[in-house]
């Protein structure tokens, strides 16, 4: 099994021996002896990204839309820094991944040495874990270890910084092992008296919720089918994080939509109004729970969570459960089911029917318009006329983000690809092209903003040279649009700096990058030019010209409660809606 | 629930209810480069408090350390704090002190004095009711070692400080808990 060999065949092998295979990446001097390995065999794919921010985002695309780790290799100094951004944005959304960063030599570190930063330094708390390999010996284990630590427990990224003269060093390499790790052992299997007492709670309940987040896509397709389950037994109402979308079918009727900031009225004002909330792998962030302490005043929480730094950390619950959301929903469902509790079947009815009130507001109603495309219509027919297809959904950060989560509708986990943690303006497009990597049968659309996608626009020449046919479908209202929102909202209609003054001509944008390009700005024209994007095989840049002053609603502006949210209609009176102190929040 | 103080962010409220307490953490780590740095990092990131910090290899052929850590902060925080502690890689095991059981704390300070006459005589006098011991002299100045509660290393640092205190250097606190059993 253990082979003598050099340090970068050993990053190499292991990689091969993780079953990965592709690896996103950028050369640079201290990784030299990495690309020598990687040019001398064909097992492992290299994919040369334009930028290493593309290369991390990519990664995280690959690695959500297939549930593998993720693999990065940037080198030393402005490769690294380059990377953080990523790194940082995976740390935030618990996406697996394995970074490796070049170093210079070992006698040199400490000097400032020609591209030489602190890696380890800088990335320490950015990455679930990092390791800075001082000698061959420890090269094996480290990368083996790697894998476990991204994957395991809460996932997240990994850094293993590699001096070059590690990288040219022979030593013994052995293959992964199943080894137990020394330290890092996350608990798994839930508390079973815990979940009893949180099925007992559930079937006393008279109006319950089921809230999920982004965990229980992390714990596997199987969570999701369980997720189903629990909500087939017990009727209960399901509404999501814009990071669990996907979990649970937008299209059973039990589901409510995406809930926070700028979520349903029925999802928030349930939440609201709950007397019992499960939560389940999702965390209270401030964008789901608006003002804290008045945050579903009335309710008892169940929270499951794999990872204990989670719970009563923002709000304090009353039954925490530790553990993996596949294996603690098995539990829940299967003690529901021989415990043959029942639902109170009068109150979930009534619950309902107070539920389909709030539905009929029609909170994401807009005014349709024959002359200017509204970006909402322009998702919705995204949506209708994809539907049928094996799509997969990226976007950017910003008011189109929102558009998408709220008009997009997912049936499947793993199919939704967004910076929901850290909010990174040009994720989607490199995204998007790992997405389109892992998949290349299958539709891959980033839904984007004109100034998001101009953050990582240099990945459009990623994709065309690997062939990649991924749609960047943007809608185009040239404002940093949520800025221009919460501008208008908050800031007297002062747009500082937020007009996009110097736009792209992006059809000759996809062209200089020998990609297609289509423009649309008139509803009329929209399906037919959506079509054609469609079937396209080659990378295809869509400008969609919409309506400037749309604004995303509901909302929850700063410093209001879940049940003080603005709905499109009282648009004229926002200015008064929003006290001072909302102001100084984001 | 309307008397309330209303929070106006969208961020967790400051809990008004609960007092900040006062806890020592034991933390056994793996002696790796850097396990240090993450501890710290961990503090300085999320904003908790170290009131004292120390750390030494205790058990050489397993590779591993001890930190002691004492903290203040709310409940809720403390136990964040444990959890985020835990959530490191290299870290075996976190135990609260103060809520464990029994237990005790000491610490080690150097006490650097300078003075003549009646000063001199005052300072040896006090060292020998503290119970600390003379580890340097010339003839104008004293070391004093002296060991015990930090609130007793306190006190006899400030009836120093009239008799002519120069310098402190002090270990910051180190606890174990009471009893036959390991943390």
């Amino acid at each position: 099994m253990s082979r003598q060999m050099t340090g970068a065949e050993m990053i190499v092998q292991a990689m091969v021996d993780q079953g990965v295979e592709h690896l996103f990446g950028y050369p640079g001097g201290a990784v030299l002896p990495i690309y020598d390995a990687l040019f001398q065999q064909e097992k492992l794919k290299h994919i040369l990204v334009r930028h290493e921010q593309g290369a991390v985002h990519a990664a995280e695309g690959y690695a959500r839309s297939t549930g593998k780790v993720g693999c990065v290799v940037v080198t030393s100094g402005p490769g690294a820094t380059n990377a953080v951004t990523g790194l940082a944005d995976a740390l935030m959304d618990s996406i697996p991944l394995v970074c490796i960063t070049g170093q210079v030599p070992t006698h040199l570190i400490g000097n400032d040495a020609f591209q030489e930063c602190d890696t380890v330094g800088i990335t320490r708390p950015c990455t679930k874990h990092n390791y800075l390999v001082k000698s061959i010996e420890d090269l094996p284990r480290v990368l083996h270890e790697a894998f476990y630590v991204a994957a395991s427990g809460r996932p997240g990224p990994v850094v293993i910084d590699v001096p070059k003269d590690v990288q040219f060093a022979t030593g013994t390499y052995y293959g992964p092992s199943n080894v137990e790790h020394k330290t890092y052992k996350p608990k798994i299997k839930g508390d079973m008296d815990r979940i009893k007492a949180a099925v007992e709670l559930m079937a006393n309940a008279k109006r319950p919720i089921l809230y999920t987040g982004g965990g229980v896509i992390n714990s596997g397709p199987e969570a999701s089918h369980l997720l189903r389950e629990l909500a087939k037994v017990t009727g209960f109402p399901v509404t999501s994080t814009l990071m669990g979308l996907g979990a649970f079918p937008a299209a059973n009727p039990q589901w409510l939509g995406m809930l926070g900031m700028h979520g349903t009225y029925e999802a928030n004002l349930a939440m609201h109004d709950c007397d019992v909330m499960v939560c389940i792998g999702a965390r209270f962030d401030d964008r789901i729970t608006g003002r804290i302490d008045a945050f579903s005043p009335g309710s008892k929480k169940i929270h499951i969570d794999i990872d204990p730094s989670s719970i009563n950390k923002n709000v304090k619950v009353d039954i925490p459960i530790v553990g993996d959301c596949a294996h603690v929903l098995e539990d829940m469902v299967r003690l529901w089911r021989s415990s043959g509790a029942q639902p109170d079947k009068n109150a979930l009815a009534s619950w309902w029917k107070q539920i389909d009130k709030w539905r009929a507001r029609d909170c994401l109603a807009y005014r349709p318009s024959n002359e200017t495309i509204k970006p909402q219509y322009a998702i919705q027919r995204l949506y209708e006329l994809t539907r049928d297809r094996d799509v997969y959904i990226t976007t950017e950060v910003g008011q189109h983000q929102m558009w998408a989560a709220q008009f997009f509708r997912f049936e499947e986990p793993n199919r939704w690809m967004t910076s929901g943690g850290l909010g990174t303006m040009g994720y989607g497009l490199p995204a998007s092209v790992g997405v389109q990597l892992a998949h290349p049968k299958s539709l891959v659309i980033d839904i984007a903003g004109e100034a998001s996608v101009l953050m990582t626009m240099q990945e459009i020449s990623t994709a065309v040279q690997y062939r990649l046919p991924i749609k960047i479908f943007i809608l185009n209202n040239q404002y940093m649009g949520m800025v221009r929102q919460w501008q208008e909202l908050l800031h007297g209609g002062r747009y500082s700096e937020s007009y996009s003054a110097a736009l792209p001509d992006f059809v000759k944008l996809a062209e200089a990058y020998h990609a297609v390009g289509i423009r649309c700005e008139k509803p009329g024209d929209l399906d037919h030019a959506i079509r054609e994007m469609i079937d396209v095989d080659k990378p295809v840049i869509f400008d969609c010209v919409v309506d400037q002053a749309e604004n995303c609603f509901p909302m929850i502006p700063s410093g209001k409660a879940h049940n003080e949210m603005l709905l499109g209609d009282v648009a004229g009176d926002l200015a008064k809606a929003i006290d001072e102190k909302g102001k100084v929040l984001v | 629930m309307e008397n309330r103080a209303v929070n106006t962010t969208h961020y967790p409220a400051a809990v008004f209810s609960e007092r900040a307490e006062r806890h020592t953490l034991s933390v056994l780590v793996d002696n790796e480069p850097g396990v240090l740095a993450r501890v710290i990092g961990l503090f300085s990131g999320r904003g908790y408090n170290i009131d004292s910090l120390t750390v030494s290899e205790t058990e050489h052929q397993k590779h591993l350390s001890r930190i002691t850590i004492v903290t203040t902060g709310t409940p809720m925080v403390i136990e964040q704090i444990k959890h985020q502690l835990e959530r490191l890689v290299p870290i075996h095991r976190v135990t609260d002190l103060t809520v464990a059981g029994p237990s005790i704390e000491r610490e080690l300070a150097m006490v650097k004095v300078r003075g003549k006459g009646e000063h001199r005589v005052e300072a040896l006098r006090l060292a020998d009711a503290f119970r600390a011991r003379v580890i340097d002299a010339t003839t104008e100045s004293f070391v004093f070692e002296i060991t015990g509660k930090s609130d007793k290393i306190d006190q006899f640092v400030d009836l120093m400080l009239p008799l002519g205190l120069i310098e402190v250097s002090r270990t910051g606190v180190v606890a174990i808990g009471r009893g036959p059993e390991a943390m």
